[in-house]
């Protein structure tokens, strides 16, 4: 192909780039807050401008709680020497430790929708670090992850939830399920950021997911359980939270299960989050 | 009204932009070369018009400028910001608006505006009055409460507009900004964009029609299958083309030959080309001034001629690469563009 440069630019001049210096366009703490409440303000927004994404957090405790309270509360809660009332007690503080695992894996699919957007190419063009833009998502479905808490928690205490301890110690049950909740949601936004399509994300959620919450305390005590079985769930971190959860709520030993399950948070975001902030900055 | 600050840390050069051998290739050393040893500059507070058909390498270039995508050999300096060494210093000075309007689609005009404020560090006060503003310039305050997926196509396209301007950037790229608007809405972001030039921004504009570089560029550079294969002034370029065309349709179509003579006859640069079209009733004249225009319908007008209709008509993209290539365009299937002055 014939080349026509018509002598306009001048070849060979070197551009010359100011200087580098160490730290210089380096994004304060300060100024990573805010960008990050800005961040956190357009994903309130979103959820205000479409209200039915807040359905799942709205119906999944109503739902699983009634399911799992009247199929299988008269069966187990007789093995736990009680009744459903017992099991009622048994199942809640489980279903908290479930809903994280739930909500965390909508946000690996809302996430892969999220990123084919051009919105986040101006993200990505912006003077802000990009971790900011996973850390808002994440601060948004924690507050999600809340709601739904409380509201499983609410379906508890109609159908007769005793809180054997003191209202502290519900905290500490409610905090805990949220930090491990929080963890899981830095797997889910790697998986969304790096397989091409969000039913592929939900796909390959689903297939973990149910063996994960099956093969644990939430629903059952483990003790009926096969051999090979209850060793799985004794390293399944759903049942530490579990386990936490539900020592926190009736009493009972929980500081094994509680320093298990924070040990799992931390592992989990010391791992995945900068994988998934490295990802997120390569993409394209 | 606020102007645009220009960066005082900005290139000695007089470049706001300056690209040297940049490359680009995708999908291993087997894939396609994007971009393949591109060199350009764009002087501060010009517009630099890439014109190329689709996949060029345009995008390419726009989004390696942007920090977006990096590039595999080669060197990009924007406002004085190494794109490779200083992403983060450069990100500061830009602003993009793309093909694909980006902003957020749930969210309103005001919120979408006000959240890229506080992105970019102004105060709540200063991004509600910044917002405002830009909604106003860019006749978008009666929208400024609605959901962005309401919007039309134009008003998406103005509201990108906005959304880059908010930090005064100095150096703006627009990559296809009127891709698939209609003539009026075109008008209107063509309207925006020379008042930032006038405000003293600097602009590389990617087009694929040669209308809307000439109307906003006032240098050219033409690329096809990531190489540079032109590049000047957009006068010196439309010389090296052929200019215009002018269209005349004769209230006789009968008079079609003696016309034809009668401008031969003048003897004037270009007009040699002259032809006479039959069929169609339309007289084909090729001319290189708004003087020659002048002259040849003064000289119609003094021989008695009768003219029903008359225009003129730009090179298309495709007659403008093959004045310069001698062939066609790489991408065979992109449409012709006539377009009409």
């Amino acid at each position: 192909m014939s080349t026509t440069t018509l002598p306009t630019s001048a070849p060979g001049r070197t551009p010359a780039p100011s200087p580098v210096r160490a730290g210089e366009g380096r994004i304060g703490l300060r100024a990573n807050l805010r960008h990050i409440g800005a961040l956190v303000r357009r994903n309130a927004l979103q959820i205000k401008q479409d209200p039915e994404s807040m359905f799942d957090v709205l119906l999944m405790p109503v739902i699983f709680t009634l399911l799992f309270v009247y199929v299988f509360g008269g069966s187990v809660g007789a093995s736990l020497g009680g009744s459903r009332d017992a099991y009622v007690n048994y199942v809640i503080p489980g279903l908290m430790a479930m809903m994280g695992m739930n909500i965390a894996m909508a946000v690996g699919t809302g996430m892969n929708d999220d990123f084919r957007k051009g919105v986040m190419d101006r993200f990505r063009t912006m003077p802000i670090a990009r971790s900011s833009v996973l850390i808002a998502k994440i601060v948004v479905e924690i507050g999600r992850m809340l709601v739904a808490t409380a509201i499983l928690l609410g379906m508890g205490f109609l159908l007769g939830l005793e809180i054997k301890t003191s209202v502290l110690e519900l905290a500490g049950a409610v905090g805990l399920s949220l930090a491990f909740g929080a963890s899981l949601m830095w797997i889910f936004i790697l998986l969304g950021l790096t397989m091409k399509t969000a039913q592929a994300v939900q796909g390959v959620a689903m297939l973990v997911l149910m063996p994960l919450q099956f093969g644990s305390s939430i629903f059952a005590p483990p003790s009926t359980m096969p051999g090979w079985l209850q060793t799985f769930t004794d390293y399944n971190p759903l049942s530490n939270l579990a386990d936490a959860a539900r020592g926190l709520i009736n009493g009972g030993p929980v500081a094994h299960s509680v320093w298990v399950t924070l040990a799992w948070a931390a592992g989990i975001t010391v791992v995945t989050a900068p994988l998934a902030v490295a990802k997120f900055r390569k993409k394209s | 009204m606020t102007r645009i600050d220009k960066n005082p840390s900005g290139s000695r050069t007089g470049n706001a932009v300056e690209v040297r051998g940049l490359v680009k290739q995708y999908g291993g050393p087997q894939g396609t070369r994007a971009l393949d040893g591109v060199d350009l500059d764009v002087r501060e507070g010009t517009v630099l018009g890439v014109l190329g058909p689709n996949g060029a390498g345009k995008t390419t270039l726009v989004r390696i400028l942007s920090t977006l995508v990096q590039p595999d050999a080669g060197t990009a300096v924007v406002a004085g910001y190494d794109v490779l060494r200083q992403p983060r210093q450069l990100r500061r000075t830009i602003g993009l608006t793309g093909q694909y309007a980006s902003v957020d689609e749930k969210l309103s005009g005001w919120e979408n505006l006000y959240m890229i404020g506080r992105l970019l560090d102004l105060s709540r006060r200063d991004a509600r009055l910044r917002s405002d503003e830009l909604l106003e310039r860019f006749s978008l305050t009666d929208a400024a409460k609605k959901p962005a997926m309401q919007y039309s196509g134009g008003m998406r396209r103005r509201l990108d507009l906005a959304a880059s301007m908010i930090g005064r950037p100095s150096v703006l790229y627009l990559d296809e900004p009127t891709t698939g608007l209609d003539p009026r809405t075109r008008n209107e972001v063509w309207d925006e964009v020379q008042r930032m030039v006038a405000e003293g921004a600097t602009v590389l504009l990617t087009t694929q029609y040669m209308e809307e570089a000439e109307q906003l560029a006032s240098e050219l550079t033409v690329i096809d299958r990531g190489r540079v294969i032109a590049s000047g002034g957009v006068n010196e370029l439309k010389a090296k083309v052929g200019g215009r065309t002018l269209q005349i349709r004769p209230s006789d179509p009968a008079q079609l030959p003696a016309m034809a003579r009668a401008i031969a006859e003048t003897g004037l640069d270009g007009v040699s080309g002259t032809q006479a079209v039959p069929d169609e009733g339309l007289l084909y004249v090729p001319i290189l001034s708004d003087e020659q225009l002048t002259a040849v319908v003064g000289l119609l007008g003094e021989r008695g001629f009768g003219i029903a209709h008359i225009g003129t008509h730009l090179p298309s993209l495709d007659e403008v690469f093959l004045a310069i290539t001698g062939q066609k365009t790489s991408v065979s299937d992109i449409a012709p563009e006539e377009i009409a002055v």
